[in-house]
């Protein structure tokens, strides 16, 4: 029901996102939308030695998109690639405490990942080719 | 508890409607107010769908056999009552399409593309649904035409100076306008938008999906060129739009889509296209829909559009009392209901709106959120989404009073 739905640290994170802005000298940005209910969400990456340096997002959409991006954005930060690559679906879910989203909902929840993830993408793809394959298509986000 | 007004007695006709007696969520009684991304049906329509599949199936306009004779007599007699039910001079000036859609995409192929030149404006409005978007662009970029807006201001009008500054510079070719906005409720002044065009020797078209369901719509009496509309909304079946098309400008169109049907003669290198409306129905059209839809016009013939249309004011105005009520309620559009059909738009602090519905939902409510295939009106009054409750003939007062709890239940949940 919503109220487990919309916890209090959900609308904590709703009304009071983390890292959330533009990044001067960003080494990727990405955006993406969810076309069904028009959710957006813009994230800037700064990377150093194979770790995230910092990392800002923007966006307009749902308590639980946008509370789930500021979820994600803490939980990258200074974080190894290689954490980004390995994130899936569920450690999401788990991350914000939702794990039992309809299908309609569990989309909003995840587009900030998706974005990271095509992020990824964007940052090896000059970069490094092969590790680029590692990012796309991941079947763990959809 | 408040007396209905309505001149049909709503809670014998809630009867007719096998849907609305089922629960949702548990336990929870539905209580639907979606009616503008498509209505329910009444049993009528359903055991008519059932009648065609069990008794006369048939393909229509072919065989000699019994079946085929009953089929389509029952799909020409569908073509008759959606004639009748819009005012249309003849039959043939009805043409059946898979939705709105296609119908407003046929004009755009079949009449756009003979008749759009280089540097022509089509005009539209900010109001459009993205089917009366996306078709001109996709011509206009084809043709190098211009896809010129008519703005919409802050209480939702149209502005007509916008209008009549696009008329007075000269090259316009087409107006494709929405009788009434699936976001804001707005009832455009079309006689007075298609009279301007007239004098100026330009044709236009209507996309009635929200208008022909919930009001008297008379195609002669507002002389309209073209009128595009859809089944699903207005009871009937879904795979069903109607294109009315005048019978003059539709004897010059070429055809839209080529096969079955719509020929007289084929030959190896060239084909003699069958007479009106069939030269614009290709294949084997949804007769099942088709007959289905004539029954839906059936059922709104005899309550009355008129008497719909004061129906839906009555509750709408109960429901826009109500919501003024609700703190920090942002309602979108006109405040005149003269001016307003049974849609309304809103928001709610910083609820978003589909954090709104999923708590909606939970008790039982059917509410739309998201940009409603609208994006350029969203762009226009700056907001990512809206909440979107829209009423038809089967909706009571008891319902405004529940969806306006489900809201104040959201407020608490958000903390407001």
């Amino acid at each position: 029901m919503s109220d487990d739905i919309y916890r209090e640290i959900i609308l904590d994170h709703y009304r009071n996102p983390r890292n959330k802005g533009k990044l001067l000298e960003a080494d990727v940005s990405i955006h993406d939308s969810n076309p069904l209910c028009g959710d957006e969400i813009d994230i800037h990456l700064k990377v150093e030695e194979d770790k995230i340096k910092d990392i800002k997002f923007e966006g307009r959409g749902c308590a639980i998109s946008q509370a789930s991006a500021s979820m994600l954005t803490e939980m990258v930060l200074d974080k190894p690639l290689n954490l980004v690559r390995d994130l899936a679906k569920q450690d999401i879910l788990e991350n914000i405490g939702l794990t039992n989203l309809g299908p309609a909902r569990i989309k909003c929840a995840l587009l900030s990942l998706k974005v990271l993830k095509m992020g990824m993408v964007k940052y090896y793809a000059d970069r490094d080719p092969d590790a680029a394959k590692n990012f796309q298509n991941d079947p763990t986000v959809y | 508890m408040v007396l209905q007004k309505s001149a049909f007695n709503v809670y014998d006709l809630r009867q007719d409607f096998p849907i609305l007696r089922r629960r949702v969520c548990g336990t929870k009684p539905l209580v639907y107010l979606d009616n503008a991304a498509t209505t329910q049906k009444p049993f009528s329509v359903i055991q008519s769908i059932q009648d065609y599949y069990s008794n006369f199936n048939a393909n229509i306009h072919r065989a000699v056999h019994q079946l085929a004779d009953e089929a389509t007599f029952a799909y020409e007699q569908a073509r008759k009552k959606v004639a009748k039910l819009i005012n249309a001079r003849f039959p043939e000036e009805i043409i059946f399409t898979r939705n709105a859609t296609e119908a407003i995409n046929l004009v755009s192929y079949a009449w756009g593309r003979n008749n759009v030149k280089e540097g022509d404006n089509i005009v539209i409005t900010e109001i459009e649904h993205h089917s009366n978007i996306v078709p001109w662009q996709m011509l206009a970029r084809e043709k190098k035409a211009n896809l010129c807006y008519i703005g919409v201001d802050d209480n939702g009008y149209l502005k007509i100076e916008d209008y009549e500054a696009l008329l007075e510079a000269g090259n316009s070719r087409l107006i494709s306008v929405s009788e009434m906005s699936n976001v804001l409720g707005t009832i455009i002044p079309l006689d007075e938008i298609i009279s301007h065009a007239h004098h100026n020797g330009i044709p236009v078209l209507v996309d009635a999906a929200q208008s022909v369901p919930h009001m008297s719509v008379d195609v002669q009496e507002s002389d309209c060129d073209f009128l595009a509309f859809s089944s699903h909304k207005m009871l009937g079946p879904t795979g069903v739009g109607v294109l009315y098309v005048k019978r003059e400008i539709l004897e010059e169109m070429p055809p839209f889509i080529g096969g079955g049907d719509m020929i007289r003669e084929v030959h190896k290198q060239e084909t003699i296209y069958n007479d009106l409306p069939y030269k614009f129905e290709g294949g084997t059209p949804n007769i099942a829909g088709v007959i289905g839809l004539g029954t839906a016009v059936d059922y709104l013939d005899n309550l009355g559009m008129d008497k719909i249309r004061d129906h839906e004011m009555d509750i709408t105005r109960y429901a826009m009392a109500s919501l003024a009520d609700v703190k920090d309620v942002t309602i979108y559009g006109p405040q005149d209901l003269q001016h307003r059909g049974g849609i309304l738009s809103f928001n709610i602090a910083d609820i978003h709106p589909h954090d709104l519905a999923t708590i909606m939902n939970e008790d039982g409510i059917a509410i739309r959120s998201g940009h409603h295939c609208a994006q350029v009106l969203m762009q226009r009054l700056d907001v990512a989404a809206t909440s979107r409750a829209s009423f038809y003939i089967y909706n009571t007062k008891e319902e405004v009073d529940l969806f306006i709890g489900a809201l104040n239940r959201a407020r608490k949940i958000f903390r407001i």
